[in-house]
């Protein structure tokens, strides 16, 4: 992980219409940085917006108001086609459900080739095809796979595929929603050694979204958690498991069921009530100690510091 | 918890007919329930968990699906032996189920007060008035608030977690002896899973309810368990106490899932992922059906299927790595280093 900023998301905010009046804030005014290099976790249960904010600052969506830049340039906005393709190449996704993000119409050589297709970075037919055999080697997959259709494939198969479409055009950022949710434990061990590997190999930058905290906690250098549309807590994993300050993330923390029966016996579950907090003033992401940050109020921030370890 | 056997399910195979032929999908399996108990059965999708409880129930898909051989002993019925017709006795009031998607279990055309109603007016013979305050009764037990106004809503009008209180309260309405959820939290976040598991944990202390309970999470199976039985391809590789399991596994496979899954306290460059895929039940190997998967399998594991060996009363591994002219084998350092870490907490517990 390097001190350069890979992608800096300011004031980002994704609101739905759902009605003539009524406006759903999915996101509501995100801050953070990426730095290159690392893997920066996203968790939050259902609904806290973990997922639109993934999709939004790929473009998936609009952003309602804010601004995402990568490497400093703003990909929100208007662009012209050419600038366009050029962020597509540097960023990609990988999708959580393994069978309806690949096209069961279409040959794995063939998916995996699109993005290659798209960018032209293959010479004539021969390169396409021995770069998609190297893909498939690289994910763990045999090239004899290539010319078979998705329906062949168990989930965690498809889950690789996935993930070679996306290494296809040598993206240096990739937005990993939930891809490991879909599988079964053995087999998301292996897909997370995978990512893990790829990492080191080709220097990539995850943002790594799911609910499973004890993986993100495994996979991620810094973990962002998220509540109802906002950030509430942003430290180093190691910090925020071991202090972790917004009562959210306390309770959200303490609700893991841990593969330990004495642990398990013994575990106290901590409640989180938003109106526990003082109503009169409007929190603030502060920096309760270096490189963690908190949504509080001033004077929950002052106590905050007095409990954190200096 | 007494020791008293509620349900014994003896040599249960089940297999299904597809057009490639007979897929063997539980292949003999043995285990017990006692009363009040909570057994988990762990395994992958395909190891034949949802097969054998559907087995219990009687729901195995007809003619597709059908029990090939075995027992399910319940009191002084066979369940294995009565029609579909007979089971319609006991499914639904003894043996109540919770299933995974509580998002179509419900019906949603259905006032919710109706579906809870429906079983008490169907298997107890209630009139309209005593169902409907039974009802409100058990909505009020799974902790639903405002139960009352709550039973004239529509299954859309409940969010995840409230919909499955709702199955949860169904299934409770005949007052069932054997309990079966089938991954019944797996849908649901984390706070609101906890909630779930300790309404189910409350109900059954205050009904003596077995559960059997199915799921892939290693976690909620440490929180709910009393003993364990880890399924692999239509088999149970292992079973025990839940001590025994977390702390003293014999089995590759069963390491193998512990060693899949990062503690909180971990942090390691690789986790001890299992190679390989599941095999294929249209054509379970010979032997053991895990030695591809096995980094510790023996030239026997591909011949012969390993029988159950003894490791305590209630502890049993289906290996050949313990039988006694095999090599001594440990299980793999990672898992070894969580297995002693636990240990460390469970003497400091004693």
């Amino acid at each position: 992980m390097s001190d350069e900023k890979l992608l800096e998301i300011k004031n980002l905010s994704q609101h739905f219409k759902t009605g003539r009046k009524s406006v759903v804030r999915a996101v509501d005014g995100l801050n953070f940085d990426i730095y290159k290099g690392e893997t920066f976790g996203l968790v939050g249960e259902s609904g806290c917006g973990k997922s639109t904010t993934g999709r939004s600052i790929i473009r998936l969506y609009e952003a309602t108001s804010g601004e995402v830049l990568f490497k400093g340039e703003n990909v929100q906005g208007k662009k012209s086609k050419k600038e366009l393709k050029k962020f597509n190449r540097q960023m990609q996704m990988i999708f959580q459900d393994p069978y309806s993000s690949l096209n069961p119409r279409m040959k794995v050589i063939d998916i995996i080739a699109e993005g290659i297709d798209i960018h032209g970075l293959a010479k004539d037919k021969e390169e396409r095809r021995q770069r998609v055999y190297e893909l498939l080697e690289t994910v763990g997959l045999s090239r004899e796979h290539a010319e078979r259709y998705p329906h062949e494939f168990s989930g965690g198969q498809r889950q690789r595929i996935g993930i070679a479409r996306a290494l296809a055009v040598k993206p240096e950022f990739i937005i990993a929603d939930e891809p490991i949710s879909a599988l079964d434990v053995s087999i998301q061990a292996q897909v997370v050694n995978l990512m893990k590997k790829l990492q080191r190999e080709e220097e990539l930058t995850y943002l790594f979204i799911a609910h499973d905290l004890s993986m993100v906690k495994y996979i991620s250098d810094r973990i962002g958690v998220m509540y109802f549309g906002r950030l509430v807590e942003l430290a180093s994993s190691e910090e925020l498991y071991k202090n972790p300050l917004h009562p959210y993330t306390k309770s959200l923390l303490s609700a893991i069921p841990q593969p330990d029966p004495v642990h398990e016996r013994t575990r106290r579950r901590l409640a989180y009530n938003p109106e526990d907090h003082d109503q009169s003033e409007e929190p603030e992401f502060r920096e309760v100690s270096k490189d963690h940050y908190v949504l509080c109020t001033s004077q929950e921030f002052e106590e905050m510091q007095q409990q954190a370890p200096v | 918890m007494s020791n008293e056997t509620i349900l014994d399910v003896k040599n249960l195979s089940v297999s299904f007919k597809t057009p490639n032929g007979e897929v063997q999908a539980v292949r003999d399996v043995s285990f017990s329930v006692g009363k009040g108990e909570t057994l988990a059965i762990v395994g992958e999708s395909g190891s034949g968990k949802s097969v054998t409880t559907k087995a219990l129930m009687g729901l195995l898909p007809a003619p597709k699906g059908y029990i090939k051989n075995g027992n399910i002993l319940y009191g002084n019925e066979d369940f294995a032996k009565l029609s579909d017709k007979q089971m319609t006795k006991y499914r639904g009031k003894d043996f109540a189920m919770i299933f995974q998607d509580p998002m179509t279990s419900l019906n949603p055309t259905m006032k919710v007060g109706t579906q809870v109603m429906e079983g008490l007016r169907m298997h107890r013979g209630m009139n309209k008035e005593e169902a409907k305050k039974e009802a409100v009764r058990l909505l009020e037990l799974v902790r639903i608030p405002d139960a009352e106004a709550r039973m004239n809503q529509y299954p859309h009008q409940f969010s995840g977690g409230m919909r499955q209180r709702v199955v949860i309260a169904i299934a409770l309405a005949c007052d069932p002896k054997v309990l079966i959820a089938d991954e019944p939290t797996t849908a649901l976040d984390v706070t609101i899973q906890a909630q779930i598991l300790d309404i189910m944990k409350d109900i059954q202390e205050e009904f003596e309810t077995s559960i059997i309970f199915i799921t892939h999470d290693l976690g909620v199976v440490a929180n709910v368990a009393d003993r364990v039985a880890v399924m692999y391809a239509g088999k149970i590789v292992e079973i025990g106490s839940v001590d025994e399991l977390f702390y003293n596994p014999k089995h590759p496979y069963t390491w193998g899932l512990l060693g899949s899954m990062p503690t909180v306290d971990q942090r390691e460059e690789e986790l001890f992922a299992i190679p390989g895929t599941p095999p294929d039940l249209l054509h379970p190997p010979k032997g053991d059906a895990f030695a591809p998967r096995n980094r510790y399998a023996l030239k026997i594991d591909y011949e012969e299927q390993p029988p159950m060996f003894q490791v305590s009363d209630t502890h049993y591994a289906a290996t050949w790595l313990l039988h006694e002219n095999s090599p001594d084998v440990q299980p793999p350092a990672s898992v070894q280093q969580r297995i002693d870490e636990m240990n460390g907490k469970w003497e400091a517990g004693k």
